[in-house]
């Protein structure tokens, strides 16, 4: 690879890219994102390219493993272009059938294609299929088409050209002032206006050394949208970086990635290397006066990493704890000098902003709220995968036509946003538009961009429990009401799920969410009680059921349940003889069950493999 | 240690803000950080042990303790957590006698929990040496054992 002297010679790089390929070829993409590798496609693509090569197509037919396509739930996915078929749950047996029939023979074959459960058909594209249909890809666009190993996937896609207009056309100024008015917000959670804080990094006054940082510590449990484009489009985000580096006068950069993200961190390393080979990262980019080059920082699996004053600690190799603002990072950040670090979903939006222009970002999304944003659709829901919508749209929609509605035969009870700082949003307020103050205003949060779907099989209590687990364990310690309160709120929480709760708990756990959240220095803290603030808002009558009852009406909470079988409905197929860890459950075939209480320890497996609702998980009550 | 020392070697002895980075390159090479690295570490970088003792127990990826020779991670994040991880997690525990984040006496088995791996669409997660299995239940977490079991019980023999 040569280095790219000039604007020019980017263009003509480009273009001889862009001619070299045709959009009529045949290619097959492999999603080949930690889902998918998950379910073995890495295999898949091998067994693909072995197929292909032996067939002697190697010239003719191109493979390519991308990243996340999105629709997880449905992986391995293999998409053939340029019909755009869809084909979902690949396995490596199915290569020489594709290659052989769809590919050479144009013949698309029906049992690999995705069915929709309520047109009651087959379809064909892609783009046809309801999950994807209902979507506004921006961000996502290209992660389905691009290899991210290689950057003239990413040129023939118009990459870098956001850059070259940037550097050729606009003052620093200008693009700073773009960026204000596309009003694109920080896509980390707590929505912080890009365009003011870059400006705020431009004016610090005589400072050589400026930081630009990317935040991919994406903790949220529930969450994998910043993997999934650090993974899939890493260019993107450098391209991003640049734009923002000649913008506010940043000299150096770096991307900080959790530790738990081996693939992100893989092809973060290649790409890297690639554009320091071109002369994309380095000094005198493109022949202009722009030296910016980007560091990939490892994180180390805390939580609290994510909030901007504690990710400079970690940086600078301390523990991350979280320091008193002001001063902001844009006055005094890493090493002391003007740092300014956004989401990685925001960065990947600053070249589609200069490619396509701010009025028509802008078009797109609400008032306050403009642009698209990443969802990770999971939980109880059909289908589950990453989602990209535009700002406002209901979470109604985002459920019943995009997730196809619940996975299971249970009702939708409510979806959890914002992950531990955010809350649960009940059925009946599935009307909410989504965007940063109307999710605030029901009392949870936009956060990084979890949806957590629940259905009538998920126990509030226990999900509060799981949360106030996770902060608690999670929270630096600097904060008493923080460290301890959450600890409380906790044992309370665990009393009342043991059936040992009493009515003044409830009360108790109200009055220390307020403390911790007005007592705390950083987000961590003064979001943790969001959960147990809106769960109790909207489903405190659960929790009284819980205390005063002592039942849980989902069946989750052990103590409060015991499982038992329901002869008239059981057929004897054994199969929950055969799964039970204890023996617990014994009898011949064809007679029913017998389910020894002593024995049973609660484990659900039972209750889960059952096909015959023959197993009941009842609510007993314990004096 | 001789690999330890040429670890060290990489990084410049003057920025601290390289701690992190070492403790993750030691650890590569060791699957723990053993009292001996991090002395070496501490007379590179010229802090006390006491300071890296400090941040690496801070953050939940650093180890003192050899681990297993299979670790097995199981994803306790929300979208695992509702569809029943925690369940997955006590069935680990109860087939390998021992509580998440302990190692097996034989040094076989690791288990961890991890907060989320971001296969959320796939939960609930379990990986086992660096490899997927999605969608657990209690079948198929016997299964794995099994299989892991054998393996192990082959490659001795």
């Amino acid at each position: 690879m040569k280095k790219i002297k000039s604007v020019t010679e980017l263009e003509v790089l480009r273009s001889k890219i862009a001619s070299s390929r045709n959009p009529e070829d045949q290619c097959i993409s492999i999603c080949c994102g930690t889902g998918c590798r998950a379910y073995g496609a890495d295999e898949v693509a091998d067994e693909f390219i072995r197929v292909r090569n032996k067939l002697g197509l190697k010239d003719k037919l191109e493979i390519k493993k991308t990243g996340c396509h999105g629709f997880c739930e449905r992986g391995p996915l293999v998409v053939i272009h340029p019909e755009e078929i869809f084909y979902q749950h690949i396995t490596k047996d199915d290569a020489q059938e594709i290659i052989q029939k769809t590919v050479l023979e144009g013949e698309v074959i029906s049992k690999f294609l995705y069915f929709d459960p309520k047109e009651r058909k087959k379809i064909v594209s892609e783009y046809e299929i309801p999950f994807y249909k209902y979507q506004q890809r921006k961000v996502f666009k290209n992660n389905g088409v691009i290899d991210p190993t290689q950057i003239n996937d990413y040129f023939a896609v118009g990459g870098y050209s956001a850059l070259a207009r940037v550097l050729s056309e606009m003052s620093p100024d200008e693009v700073i002032e773009e960026i204000k008015k596309s009003g694109l917000r920080g896509r980390g959670g707590a929505g912080f206006p890009t365009g003011i804080k870059w400006e705020l990094l431009a004016n610090q006054p005589n400072r050589s050394i400026k930081y630009l940082v990317c935040n991919g510590d994406e903790g949220d449990p529930g969450a994998y949208m910043d993997r999934s484009v650090l993974e899939g489009n890493p260019q993107s985000i450098f391209e991003g970086m640049l734009i923002g580096a000649y913008a506010t006068g940043s000299n150096q950069g770096m991307i900080y990635v959790r530790t738990e993200y081996p693939l992100a961190i893989k092809h973060l390393t290649i790409a890297l290397d690639q554009a320091r080979k071109l002369g994309l990262l380095g000094k005198n980019i493109l022949g202009t006066e722009l030296s910016f080059d980007i560091r990939l920082i490892e994180g180390a699996g805390a939580f609290v990493c994510g909030e901007e004053t504690a990710m400079i600690q970690s940086i600078e190799g301390n523990r991350s704890v979280p320091v008193t603002r002001p001063p902001f990072p844009v006055e005094k950040g890493i090493n002391g000098s003007p740092t300014a670090i956004n989401n990685v979903e925001t960065w990947a939006n600053i070249p589609i902003i200069i490619r396509e222009g701010a009025e028509n970002f802008a078009k797109i999304g609400t008032k306050k709220s403009k642009g698209t944003k990443i969802f990770s659709l999971v939980g109880k829901i059909k289908n589950t995968g990453l989602v990209e919508v535009p700002m406002g749209i209901t979470l109604k929609e985002i459920v019943d036509v995009i997730g196809g509605g619940p996975s299971g035969r249970a009702k939708i009870k409510a979806v959890q946003t914002g992950g531990p700082s955010g809350g649960c949003i009940p059925v009946d307020k599935f009307d909410l538009t989504i965007d940063y103050e109307s999710l605030t205003e029901a009392g949870s949060m936009m956060g990084s961009g979890g949806l957590i779907v629940m259905d009538e099989h998920t126990c509030m209590v226990d999900v509060v429990r799981f949360f106030l687990q996770f902060t608690s364990e999670e929270s630096c310690g600097k904060c008493t009401p923080c460290r301890i309160g959450t600890r409380q709120m906790l044992a309370i929480l665990n009393k009342i799920i043991s059936g040992n709760g009493e009515a003044e708990d409830l009360v108790k756990l109200e009055e220390l969410a307020y403390i911790v959240k007005s007592g705390s220095l950083c987000g961590l803290g003064q979001t943790a009680p969001n959960p147990v603030l809106t769960a109790l808002r909207y489903f405190r009558e659960e929790f009284e059921t819980h205390v005063i009852d002592k039942r849980c009406p989902a069946a989750v909470c052990r103590d409060l349940v015991e499982y038992r079988v329901i002869p008239v409905k059981c057929t004897g197929c054994q199969r929950c003889v055969a799964v039970c860890p204890t023996g617990a459950i014994t009898g011949p075939r064809a007679k029913p069950h017998n389910l020894d209480p002593e024995k049973c320890i609660k484990c659900r497996a039972c209750y889960e493999i059952c096909r015959f609702d023959a197993i009941a998980g009842d609510a007993i009550v314990i004096e | 240690m001789e690999n330890i020392e040429l670890i060290l070697k990489e990084f410049n002895g003057c920025d601290t803000s390289n701690l992190i980075p070492i403790l993750h390159a030691v650890q590569k090479e060791l699957g723990y950080l053993s009292p001996e690295s991090v002395d070496a570490i501490a007379k590179h970088l010229r802090i006390s042990k006491s300071h890296i003792f400090g941040v690496a127990s801070f953050y939940s990826q650093f180890k003192f303790h050899p681990s297993g020779r299979h670790i097995i991670k199981i994803c306790l994040g929300t979208a695992c957590h509702v569809r029943g991880a925690q369940i997955i997690a006590e069935e680990f525990e109860r087939e390998l006698g021992i509580k998440a984040g302990e190692t097996t006496e034989d040094l076989e088995f690791s288990l961890e929990t991890v907060n989320c791996l971001g296969a959320c669409a796939l939960g609930p997660v379990v990986v086992v040496d660096d490899k997927y299995h999605g969608q657990m239940n209690v079948g198929k977490t016997h299964a794995l054992l099994e299989k892991l079991q054998g393996k192990t019980e082959q490659t001795e023999s």
